[in-house]
């Protein structure tokens, strides 16, 4: 229950109804916006933006041969020039082949040039483990976008922080990569009606309030959280951070003030992951309030692999997240 | 601009482009040496003609893409010696506030939407241009140029690739000056001319005499008009040759010396345009002259223009991260104001 559904009229909606329909109300807000991907005429993959074709047309929603690099590089081009693309890689393994124009394109144009050009992309990019699709289709890469300067990044956990933030993000005069879990598309949740809800980049949301421990969790796994806090005899506060970078760090200190216990769990692999940057600043500011080692729950430095049994033994879940509380308990 | 180049004036006007990038290259040439500008620097002299055949062609509101070489088309399209020097110099005066220097130089108002020195990234960037102008009906086009060499990078197959299935009003400018680095053509190129691989794409490739500003110009128009009557990109490849070395302090061991001067003798772009003006009448060697004083003239201003202007504010290195800037950055920048030093500064 995020601060945003509070006391809002709310439907019921699914993270993929939720990313659709904010790309839709974006196409109809502002002619500006166009999205192109392959098989984008199609809804692209798992159907994100099934009908936005027959709706919208070729000009506003349009497929692109297999050309990565030249899709973000271009998106990079149309957007300095006026335009507000949203393109979508698919799956996020894929940024390996336009790494080139994400960090030095989308991220360094307006910088490097003195503020001469903004650059208001959006990229939609696939990740997440789970389906057995192997080390090439089933990456976490947010942490190596987050990394970039001038980029900012954003993975939502909740149909309603996947609404709003993908108007923010759409809205958005920086380029800002939108990072799917493609294991919950089907997550349902309430989000607030009306064409005025955003979520504001940068802020994290506390989706289940507790006073023991604190459990940061992105994306599938803050559903794995909130799971596990429900077996653990402790009082746990779920946190999404939702937004990857900027990131809420007041939010996350402030939590860790109350409970003195952290847990980080997210997708990516844990060297050099997000988990650190978030124990980081927790450290930097709320360190005499740390009772108890943080915890880090991720993926464990391997590749996805395909077989269920062993994609099973390195890709989290509750039971490790329920662990790894117990641990600092 | 927008020049057909069909009177004596505009003829000598474009001939002054190009003994002003000549001159602007001369004292960069210089003025690194010396120590004054920092940072790399690529020269283009020899490829005038290239840059000012096909400025001419444009209007102001078309955008250009450029490269790492990009001193030429900057000021073929318009922007000012003074501040584009002075953005080599890394000044604030500098069109992008010393921010990018020799290699990274853009100014939206002038239609220079960027030097992109990854090599290749110039065109993706002018294919998304592209898209902008056919989504938006205007009647601006871009054109992307590039280097021989760059042909031979991924991003640039997709981007033309792009842009010809979507017949976007594009135009894509090699610049084959034979080299990249150390690198002779036939070592990457498996083609004689690049112009064939438009074939590939189903656009017209055109091969022009890059040392001939008219025939540059005219072969510019024609694409360029190609592309505002929404019949799409044209790849035109420009045969040219640069003088100085790959960058300056090259030592250039992949190429002889005399090979450079037969270019410079024979097929220099401005002594053959000076001389073809000449003959026909519309430039006396006073005219040429008075040119070339006007021009040291700009370009001694330049200097000074850049010498004495200011050096950016350091704390400006925290400003255009982003438009809506980002709590990271501002709590850097109050850290460093506060402490002055970057050490144990957290979030
Ligand atoms: C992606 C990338 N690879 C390599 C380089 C190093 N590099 C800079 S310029 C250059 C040569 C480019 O040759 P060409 O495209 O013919 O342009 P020219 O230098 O002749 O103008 C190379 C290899 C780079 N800047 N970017
Ligand atoms: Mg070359």
């Amino acid at each position: 229950m995020s601060a945003e559904t509070a006391d809002r009229e709310t439907e019921t909606l699914s993270m993929r109804e939720a990313i659709r329909a904010a790309l839709r109300e974006e196409l109809l807000a502002d002619d500006d916006v166009f999205i192109m991907g392959q098989d984008e005429e199609d809804g692209g993959s798992f159907e994100v933006t099934a009908g936005l074709h027959d709706e919208f047309g070729f000009d506003r929603v349009r497929n692109t041969p297999i050309s990565e690099a030249a899709q973000i590089g271009s998106g990079v081009g149309a957007a300095a020039t006026g335009l507000r693309p949203v393109v979508n890689l698919s799956f996020a393994d894929f940024i390996g082949v336009c790494f080139d124009q994400v960090m030095n394109q989308a991220g360094k144009t307006r910088y490097m040039f003195g503020g001469a050009s903004e650059v208001p992309l959006t990229i939609r990019a696939i990740e997440g483990a789970g389906l057995n699709a192997a080390a090439q289709h089933s990456g976490t890469v947010h942490t190596l976008v987050a990394h970039l300067p001038g980029v900012k990044a954003v993975a939502p956990g909740t149909p309603a922080a996947a609404m709003g933030l993908m108007k923010s993000a759409v809205r958005s005069n920086d380029p800002v990569v939108f990072f799917e879990n493609k294991t919950i598309y089907e997550r349902h949740g309430d989000v607030p009606t009306g064409d005025d809800f955003t979520v504001p980049l940068g802020e994290a949301s506390i989706e289940q309030a507790g006073e023991d421990v604190t459990v940061v969790a992105t994306q599938r796994l803050l559903g794995e959280s909130i799971a596990a806090a429900r077996d653990v005899d402790a009082s746990v506060e779920v946190i999404d951070p939702r937004s990857l970078y900027p990131l809420d760090t007041d939010t996350l200190a402030d939590s860790l003030r109350k409970t003195g216990r952290l847990v980080v769990a997210d997708e990516s692999p844990l060297s050099y992951g997000l988990h650190a940057e978030i124990v980081t600043r927790v450290v930097e500011n709320a360190f005499w309030s740390i009772d108890a080692p943080v915890q880090r729950v991720g993926v464990p430095d391997t590749p996805i692999p395909f077989a269920p049994s062993q994609e099973d033994e390195v890709v989290p879940d509750a039971d490790d997240v329920r662990r790894a509380i117990q641990r600092t308990v | 601009m927008t020049e057909t180049l069909d009177t004596p004036e505009k003829r000598r006007s474009a001939l002054r482009t190009m003994v002003l990038i000549r001159e602007f290259e001369n004292h960069v040439r210089d003025r690194f040496a010396d120590n004054e500008i920092p940072g790399f620097v690529h020269l283009s002299q020899g490829q005038e003609a290239v840059a000012v055949g096909v400025c001419t062609a444009l209007s102001r509101d078309d955008y250009i893409t450029s490269t790492h070489r990009a001193h030429g088309h900057s000021l073929a399209k318009g922007l000012e010696p003074d501040r584009l020097l002075a953005e080599l110099y890394g000044k604030a005066e500098g069109h992008c506030g010393g921010r990018g220097g020799s290699m990274h130089v853009a100014d939206l108002d002038e239609g220079m939407l960027g030097a992109q020195p990854i090599v290749g990234a110039s065109v993706p960037l002018g294919t998304g241009a592209g898209i902008t102008a056919q989504l938006s009906d205007a009647d601006w086009m871009a054109t992307a140029f590039c280097g021989d060499g760059s042909v031979a990078a991924g991003q640039v197959h997709e981007a033309i690739n792009l842009a010809a299935t979507w017949q976007l009003p594009v135009v894509f400018v090699v610049e084959n000056n034979q080299y990249s680095e150390g690198m002779v053509f036939d070592e990457q190129h498996n083609v004689e001319d690049v112009a064939e691989m438009a074939s590939a794409y189903g656009i017209p490739g055109e091969i022009v005499d890059g040392q001939d500003v008219t025939a540059v110009n005219e072969t510019m128009r024609a694409a360029r008009e190609r592309a505002l009557d929404g019949d799409g990109p044209t790849l035109i490849e420009a045969k040219t040759y640069r003088y100085r070395g790959h960058f300056e302090g090259d030592e250039q061991p992949y190429r002889s010396q005399e090979e450079v001067e037969d270019w410079r003798e024979n097929r220099d772009p401005i002594d053959n345009y000076r001389e073809r003006l000449a003959a026909a009448g519309e430039l006396t060697d006073e005219e040429f002259e008075a040119i070339r004083t006007e021009v040291k003239a700009v370009m001694a201003d330049a200097v000074e223009f850049a010498r004495n202007a200011d050096e950016p504010a350091p704390e400006a290195a925290y400003d255009d991260v982003f438009v809506e800037e980002a709590p990271e950055i501002d709590a850097f920048r109050e850290r460093m104001a506060a402490d002055g030093d970057n050490g144990g500064v957290g979030l």
